[in-house]
């Protein structure tokens, strides 16, 4: 009975991941699929589990942020640097790439904390324009970094001014720079895999998933529900929606550390306002709130771009079209009661069978 | 800065049995000025462990600021309020709420995504004691505490036979079923007082007779005191062991509900001065 309950809740959320894994995995090894589609894997498996992080903010918590890239991008380029720094020290791929999305999920957490302190005292409009303006401020500060590494160490240089250049970072002969400036991480060793994009999403599924069926998951839906109420039987508004937001920053890093170590070169232009409000559409269109539901949606979302580009320059109307009908579809009054009387309908007749 | 603690005020609602214990709840000169308003002034009461007070007047007389002043929703900007003899001037609604005040709202206020069972579960938050990190990779001690605080729930519902709500959405449920729910969350704190604004509106009479049973057993049950605002005079009567009477802020008459009753005070601000007199 208890398994029962749990294949049709959280379970069937596990099982679509896997199942998708095992179909897609053997044939993109064995080189079936078309080359534009076997490189979506692995930003597949990012978004996912990016829409699942930003579902934690915006639809458990409550909180709308339009700053989710600035974490993806301070989780990537702190990845990057990772993994480059460790090339020699670790030099098995896997171990590298994990070590490096622990380091990405670390940063994000970490900038999670800075921003989410001062951001977690706002409400509504204000908290969303304020993440969206860190967000953007998080993607000119990366943009600025110079990060080199030579025998003495890794050097660090801002160049807020736009004045300095790669020189005066001070590399001694035969160091390497990792990040330069606007022009982002040239070079890198592209380590991500599938198989790592699935371990990812679904280790952010467990944190999301266990959260929400947890006290501290119930504290937080209470907090996005009613706050006075919450605050009324002892739930400190200020740590638990603290708890969210760093987390689901860790997870945006983790992701972004993943995204970041898939490309040979990497700009932090990449990860700009449209991205984040790309996240927020997989979100909202999956369902807020809806895990499963993000899931999917970051899927279709990632894929329908590229098989739209058979339309040449009109793909992005026909997405936009796309995106309208599915609103205006998912939320008709008459299509929804149909599909409750269907769901009745096999309610009953599972009971007449069992 | 703060007056001091008094600690057996002549202004008390304590019953006899109460009498040689000290006061659960104590206001003193509790008050808050919106601007060149005195919302409430001079507010001092005094509430036994087990008693069962009411708290009454006229519609804008400042009752629910009293509710919110001694839950923190406002702060106070004159004197304090002791629970338990503990000062409660420098905690937040949510300290407050873990020192022992639970409180429902006039217009209810329940998570309304959550279910029944969750609802209440909430309320017990701080007396789960698992870790973010237990909770997430689900250690036996968070699924042993997880079992606890359902068969917790389940106990408090059965409290009022709604046991078969468990799983119901609570904004699905019908208006008087939320207003048990938000009194069982309430509950679920485990608080020394409870304070219920307006329990009975929007009720028909058979509805308001179970409800006084119900309060009644709260008290029986868990042994707390319980302070009510309501307008409904015939269960503030039957229920209350002692009342304060709220008027434009202040407080206007205490005692008994029979002397509360004969007070001219309360019956010139609820019917009016008679003409002549």
């Amino acid at each position: 009975m208890k398994l029962k309950q749990f294949m049709k809740g959280d379970g069937l959320t596990y099982l679509l991941v896997i199942v998708a894994f095992a179909i897609l995995a053997p044939l993109n090894a064995g080189g079936f699929l078309s080359r534009s589609f076997s490189g979506l894997l692995i930003p597949i498996c990012c978004y996912m589990s990016l829409a699942v992080s930003l579902n934690l903010t915006v639809g458990v918590l409550g909180e709308l942020s339009l700053g989710h890239a600035g974490f993806m991008c301070v989780g990537a380029f702190s990845a990057v640097v990772a993994s480059t720094s460790l090339a020699q020290l670790v030099p098995i791929p896997g171990l590298r790439l994990a070590i490096a999305m622990i380091v990405g999920a670390l940063f994000a957490a970490m900038v999670g904390l800075i921003i989410g302190a001062p951001v977690l005292r706002l409400h509504g409009d204000y908290l969303a324009i304020v993440t969206l303006a860190f967000g953007q401020i998080i993607k000119e500060l990366v943009g600025s970094l110079f990060v080199g590494k030579d025998t003495h160490g890794l050097h660090v240089m801002l160049n807020l001014r736009g004045n300095l250049t790669l020189e005066d970072l001070g590399l001694e002969d035969g160091g390497v720079a990792i990040l330069k400036g606007a022009q982002g991480a040239v070079g890198t060793q592209p380590i991500a895999t599938f198989t790592a994009g699935f371990f990812l999403v679904l280790l952010t599924l467990a944190v999301v998933l266990n959260l929400i069926h947890s006290r501290s998951g119930r504290a937080i839906m209470a907090l996005r529900d009613n706050r006075i109420a919450a605050e009324s039987i002892g739930i400190s508004s200020i740590k638990y929606k603290m708890m969210a937001f760093i987390l689901s920053a860790a997870l945006a890093g983790a992701a972004g550390a993943l995204y970041g170590l898939n490309y040979s070169s990497l700009q932090s232009a990449k990860f700009d306002f449209n991205t984040s409000i790309m996240i927020l559409v997989f979100v909202v269109l999956g369902g807020l709130g809806n895990i499963r539901g993000s899931l999917i949606s970051a899927a279709a979302m990632t894929i329908l771009p590229v098989v739209l580009l058979e339309f040449n320059s009109y793909w992005k109307l026909i997405y936009a079209l796309l995106l309208i009908g599915v609103m205006l579809v998912s939320n008709n009054a008459k299509l929804k009661t149909m599909l409750g009387q269907v769901k009745m309908r096999l309610h009953r007749t599972n009971k007449e069978a069992s | 800065m703060f007056p001091k603690f008094v600690p057996v005020p002549s202004h008390n609602l304590l019953l006899e049995r109460d009498a040689d214990k000290h006061p659960v709840l104590e206001c003193v000169n509790l008050g808050i000025r919106f601007g060149g308003l005195a919302a409430v002034e001079d507010f001092n009461i005094a509430i036994g462990p087990t008693e069962i007070s009411g708290l009454i007047g006229p519609n804008g007389a400042g009752k629910t600021t009293v509710f919110n002043l001694l839950t923190k929703v406002y702060q106070p900007t004159h004197g304090t309020t002791l629970l338990n003899g503990k000062d409660t001037h420098a905690m937040n609604t949510a300290q407050v709420s873990q020192a022992g005040i639970a409180r429902t709202f006039q217009n209810i206020r329940l998570f309304n995504n959550l279910s029944v069972e969750d609802n209440i579960k909430v309320a017990m938050n701080c007396q789960l004691k698992s870790s973010l990190m237990g909770s997430l990779l689900r250690l036996p001690s968070f699924r042993r505490e997880e079992e606890a605080a359902h068969n917790r729930a389940m106990e408090l519902l059965s409290l009022f036979h709604m046991e078969k709500y468990a799983n119901t959405k609570a904004s699905a449920l019908p208006y008087g079923v939320q207003r048990r729910v938000e009194i069982l969350r309430a509950l679920a704190t485990n608080p020394s007082i409870l304070l219920l604004d307006e329990p009975a509106a929007g009720m028909n009479p058979s509805e308001t007779a179970e409800l006084t049973e119900n309060i009644r057993k709260i008290r029986d049950t868990f042994h707390i005191a319980v302070l009510l605002i309501e307008h409904d005079m015939d269960l503030v009567m039957n229920l209350c062991e002692g009342l304060a009477v709220l008027n434009f802020g202040r407080i206007i008459a205490k005692g008994t509900p029979e002397e509360i009753q004969k007070n001219p005070a309360v019956i010139e601000a609820y019917l009016g001065k008679q003409k002549g007199a």
